[in-house]
């Protein structure tokens, strides 16, 4: 078509220069293009998160003193107590609060995104078959995902009542809404119904971009399901996994709705972190709430960053795309220089006009 | 390759022709596929059951009275829509709910996946420095906890003059669907092969046209897939609606749902939240079907050599 | 080479412009709470204009048409009723948030009668004028209840008082004259009626145990009933009495000797008045909202005709009951306050109260609406509710009602569970109460 829908890059003249370091160049254009299509990303984020997020850290550096007047009004100034609202959060009482918090949300976390990952592997395979009514299915599959989590609450509070339907088919009077390991497994149940589809989803569509040639292959190599599954399945949606199970892990690990409805607040043995900063704001202390809600988001990040790390979940894509790029330009670009290759370029958009 | 080669591929494609969704069923020799294919239907079956369960619970004890919503039998008797009549009675203004949430996950959705394509194109496909940060400060974004953005977020749409409009539900909604969709989309390009794209310039497309004529095609299943869960996150969103909205005209399902009331404050109106939850999950399962296609059946890998 | 610093310089100026001004905005937003000032203890009352009601909805409607009838007088002040979610915590969050952002959205608030020293310490409500309801021709406790260090804050809207329902076929068949007035009588009471055959597999008694307000309300009761309180009347905590121990061991006794039901710990209204429904409870301690669906006669109650109720048991004699129940109050941040107090007095007036209660279960707070024949005829319990409600206590009035009534289920659970022995749990107590009012 025209020029005119070409992004800047490709209009951009960059031959003017004289003596172009070739990377320095390429990187120009390039970089100056990323800032373009990045920019809308980060103004909204940066709206809705950063605000928010330095409105929380400059908050937990505060305590309200508060104490009663003369007349009994709240005199709460804002005094500036440094780093103490952390400090606290590691002794006494509510340290205890805190590390019981911690725990179950770690526990919390490991275990329901082990079983989802299991089992949204298992939706995605199974929603990759070709099978009659499968669209049903892969439907069906994602009921679970779209109920609202609060009606899932309810809907598993309901059910896990002592005199519930969960109760009736097993046959037990097992107290799921109270303290104890119960409570546990009625969370452990309810979240990875909820979620695994998500996994499922979205590996699903990992698994659509492996080239059925690759599969064709393998089997005339005489490979059976299990090895095709172990060799060519996995490791090429390796990717989408573990963005899938990423995400779940930030997900989980700031859970606080389902606790909340299904099992009720204050309960030891669920309470997570982001329940204990939702009591903590609750009781206007919104100083510990703050720091709370920080060190959750350390927690996370830190969590986010040993998963990257270690499980190599090369997301950043900077391993790959220079292995693309060393591929790909060898040939084209490392041969003539990045001016020459795009006066070359304009002239093919030219021409097809 | 031309591009209009690799248009007709896509048609094509769309239109059923043999894709890796058949070949992912691995041959066998027959014997062991009648067994095989009964073991597997049985396992769809759990599958299917396990999915759906709870969710009969829910569309069961929707169909129940109010008196007898606590029963445990397997059908609801006596049979009655009761619940469904509270549902849309006029004061709660229901079925205006469920068109201000397709409103609004519908526009998150949109926004989402268009900044998300953007950048997820500039991470892929572009060399520039800071990539791993700025990946890191998306997701980074996704790390803190809702309930915490409340307050501050409550204050700054309150200056903005933002309450009661669809933005301040959308732009809050837009934090947890750009991560994902940035995320998610940078790993399906980036698994795209990259001789593609450069063939196609060869043959005298524009980066942009290279773009939207053979990268975005290919990356289909992860931008529906994508536009899937980030719809269904938005449209289940509750706490910051609840608070940036007061004018019923505008609230979403959600909040119009936690505002429902039983027949006395301490009798929580459990019938209602069930016939309401069905209600609002349905419109999203016909949704599924509708895009399931594309995410399975867009252009797959095949034309992609 | 200079392209790609200045695509940077404007990125890295843009992303900085933002942190510069939230920075900026967060500052604000950390001063937003500066020391209130002085109290104006008649606060101008001025303004006139529309006004918002912001409360959860009324299921009965009977709310609804008390504004109708409003703006059908005030045209020019109509009140626009503004619906909050149906769980009591999430109302305390919104009202809360929109009085830290002073949002003049929120004019009349519905507030629950354990919020009212909260909102008044930090001056999220005004001080209402002395002559503002007609608080002599109330019932007194919910008067009390709405007003903080003897000033009235808030007009009374409805209440609420425990009952005990028992069932008087089975006691009759047992051959119990009349209902039990203390625990005693009612462990009694119970091994009669348990021994009969038609009570197989019933349990005695339920409350209201799982860890939540109830709990705080049960407890109360109890530590109440046995003559204790939880605060004196200067505030200071005294639940490490003999009195409140006699109060705690009752619950933590009943489930230890099998008289309460062991799911009774996961119990809520709710789920105590479908067991009391289903037949599998002697008696129990509830609000008066079941009272009609118990009576219900589609089929759906088995216990219709079959029930009674009466004044909760204490340790020496009728037990003490807990105060629940509504208020209105007046939002400072509201531009049209002559209006919003004008319309706090009509709503709570005793000719809205009695028209509401044709519609309506909820409890007036007019002594002489509870005596009205009529009004008797359609619900019986209002005697006793009476009753009930006149020596109710209230539940702490303390500024950190949160963290007091979080502590008090607290320990309390723990008791009543077991995981620690009554006078741990007390004392423990004591010293979390201690420190919250020392704050």
């Amino acid at each position: 078509m025209t020029t005119t829908t070409a992004p800047p890059a490709g209009v951009q003249p960059a031959p003017e220069t004289p003596k172009p370091r070739r990377r320095a160049q390429r990187t120009a254009g390039e970089g100056r293009m990323a800032a373009l299509l990045l920019s809308p990303t980060l103004l909204v984020l940066a709206l809705v998160i950063l605000y928010p997020l330095l409105s929380a850290v400059h908050q937990s550096l505060f305590r309200a003193e508060s104490g009663l007047d003369a007349d009994g009004f709240v005199t709460d100034v804002d005094a500036f107590v440094g780093l103490a609202n952390y400090a606290d959060l590691f002794v006494g009482e509510s340290g205890r609060r805190f590390l019981n918090a911690l725990g179950n949300t770690t526990f919390f976390t490991v275990t329901t995104v082990f079983l989802e990952t299991v089992l949204g592997l298992c939706l995605a395979l199974a929603m990759n078959r070709a099978f009659r009514g499968r669209s049903f299915l892969r439907a069906s599959i994602l009921v679970p995902w779209a109920v609202p989590t609060a009606v899932s609450g309810l809907l598993w509070r309901w059910i896990f009542q002592s005199d519930g339907i969960a109760n009736t088919l097993l046959g037990s009077e097992i107290l799921w809404t109270a303290e104890g390991n119960a409570s546990r497994a009625a969370i452990i149940i309810a979240e990875v119904w909820k979620t695994a589809p998500f996994i499922g989803l979205l590996v699903l569509a990992g698994m659509q971009v492996i080239p059925a040639e690759v599969y064709e292959a393998a089997r005339i190599d005489g490979a059976g399901w299990w090895r095709q599954l172990g060799s060519i399945t996995l490791p090429l949606v390796k990717p989408t996994l573990l963005v899938a199970v990423l995400f779940r892990m930030l997900d989980a690990l700031r859970m606080f709705d389902l606790p909340f409805v299904l099992v009720g607040p204050g309960k030891e043995s669920v309470e997570t972190l982001s329940m204990l900063a939702w009591d903590e704001s609750n009781q206007l202390r919104y100083g510990s709430a703050s720091a709370f809600a920080v060190m959750l988001f350390l927690y996370v990040a830190l969590v986010a960053i040993v998963f990257v790390k270690v499980l190599g979940a090369d997301v950043t894509g900077a391993k790959e795309l220079k292995l693309i790029s060393k591929k790909s330009r060898t040939k084209a670009t490392r041969t003539r220089p990045i001016a020459e290759q795009e006066i070359a370029e304009q002239k093919k958009a030219e021409a097809t006009r | 390759m031309t591009i209009s080669d690799l248009r007709n591929a896509a048609t094509d494609s769309g239109a059923g022709t043999p894709g890796a969704t058949d070949a992912v069923v691995p041959g066998k020799p027959k014997a062991q596929r009648t067994w095989r294919s009964y073991s597997v239907y049985l396992g769809l079956a759990l599958i299917f059951a396990y999915c759906l369960a709870p969710f009969y619970w829910m569309l069961v004890s929707s169909l129940r009275r109010t008196a007898d919503i606590f029963d445990n039998t397997l059908l609801p008797a006596p049979f009655s829509l009761e619940n469904y009549v509270k549902v849309f009675d006029g004061s709660t203004m229901f079925g205006q709910a469920l068109l201000n949430s397709l409103i609004v996950a519908g526009t998150t959705t949109v926004f989402a996946l268009l900044l998300g394509v953007f950048a997820a194109y500039a991470i892929s496909r572009l060399n520039f420095r800071f990539k791993s940060l700025i990946l890191g400060v998306i997701i980074a974004t996704s790390m803190f906890p809702g309930i915490s953005v409340v307050v501050p977020l409550l204050r700054l749409f309150t200056d903005l003059g933002w309450i009661n409009t669809y933005q301040a539900m959308i732009v809050p909604s837009l934090s947890f669907a750009i991560p994902l969709a940035v995320w998610n989309l940078t790993t399906f390009m980036k698994a795209l092969p990259f001789d593609l794209e450069e063939a196609a310039m060869i043959d005298g497309c524009t980066k942009w046209q290279a773009f939207r004529r053979v990268l975005l095609p290919l990356a289909a299943p992860g931008v529906f897939t994508t536009a899937i869960l980030t719809f269904i996150h938005s449209w289940n969103e509750f706490i910051i609606a609840l608070s940036m909205i007061n004018d019923p005209k505008i609230q979403t399902a959600t909040v119009a749902i936690s505002k429902f009331t039983g027949a006395t404050e301490f009798q929580a109106p459990f019938g209602e939240q069930m016939a309401a939850g069905v209600i609002v999950t349905v419109p999203l399962v016909i949704m599924v079907l509708i895009f399931q296609r594309r995410i399975v059946e867009g252009l797959t890998a095949g034309a992609s050599k | 080479m200079r392209q790609r610093r200045r695509t940077w310089q404007t990125l890295l100026t843009t992303t900085a412009t933002l942190t510069v001004a939230a920075v900026a905005l967060t500052g604000c937003g950390g001063t937003a709470r500066e020391a209130k000032s002085a109290p104006s203890a008649a606060a101008a009352f001025e303004g006139k204009g529309p006004i918002n009601y912001v409360s959860s909805r009324d299921s009965s409607k009977a709310a609804n048409k008390s504004i109708e009838e409003w703006n059908a007088a005030h045209p020019e002040e109509k009140v626009t009723f503004i619906e909050l979610p149906d769980s009591a915590d999430q109302q305390r969050q919104q009202l809360i948030q929109n009085a830290q952002i002073k949002s003049d959205t929120f004019s009349v608030l519905n507030l629950d009668v354990v919020w009212n020293s909260e909102f008044a310490a930090n001056k999220w409500i005004l001080p209402l004028p002395a002559d503002a309801v007609p608080t002599d021709k109330m019932i007194p406790g919910p008067v009390n209840a709405a007003k903080y260090r003897d000033t009235l804050y808030a007009a009374p809207y409805y209440t609420d008082g425990a009952l005990f329902y028992f069932r008087s076929d089975l006691l009759k068949a047992a051959g119990i004259a009349a209902p039990p007035k203390t625990w005693d009588e009612m462990k009694t009471a119970c091994k009669a009626v348990l021994a009969l055959p038609e009570a197989k597999g019933m349990s005695c008694y339920a409350g209201q145990f799982d860890k939540n307000e109830a709990l705080t309300v049960n407890f109360s009761e109890a530590v109440a009933s046995a003559g204790g309180s939880i605060v004196d009347a200067d505030g200071k905590p005294t639940v490490n009495t003999a009195e409140a121990k006699k109060g705690l061991n009752l619950l933590v006794d009943g489930f230890k000797e099998g008289l309460f039901p062991s799911d009774a710990i996961t119990y809520l209204e709710e789920q105590g008045r479908r067991a009391f429904q289903d037949g599998k409870l002697v008696f129990l301690r509830n609000w008066p909202f079941l009272y009609s669906s118990l009576s219900a006669t589609d089929g759906s109650s088995k216990v219709a005709g079959k029930f009674g109720v009466t004044s909760i048991p204490g340790t020496d004699g009728p037990g003490v009951s807990t105060l629940g129940g509504r208020n209105l109050a007046v939002s400072p941040f509201t531009k049209n306050k002559a209006t919003a107090l004008e319309f706090i007095k009509f709503f709570t007036s005793e000719e809205q109260a009695q028209k509401r209660l044709a519609l309506s279960s909820r409890a007036p707070v007019y002594a002489s609406l509870f005596e009205d024949p009529a009004v008797v005829a359609k619900r019986p319990f209002f005697p006793t509710l009476l009753k009930s409600l006149s020596n109710a206590q209230p539940r702490p009035k303390v500024v950190q009602y949160g963290a007091t009534t979080k502590a008090i289920q607290e320990e309390a659970y723990a008791a009543i569970t077991g995981k620690k022995d009554t006078d741990t749990a007390l004392n423990d107590m004591q010293a979390k109460l201690t420190e919250l009012a020392s704050k």
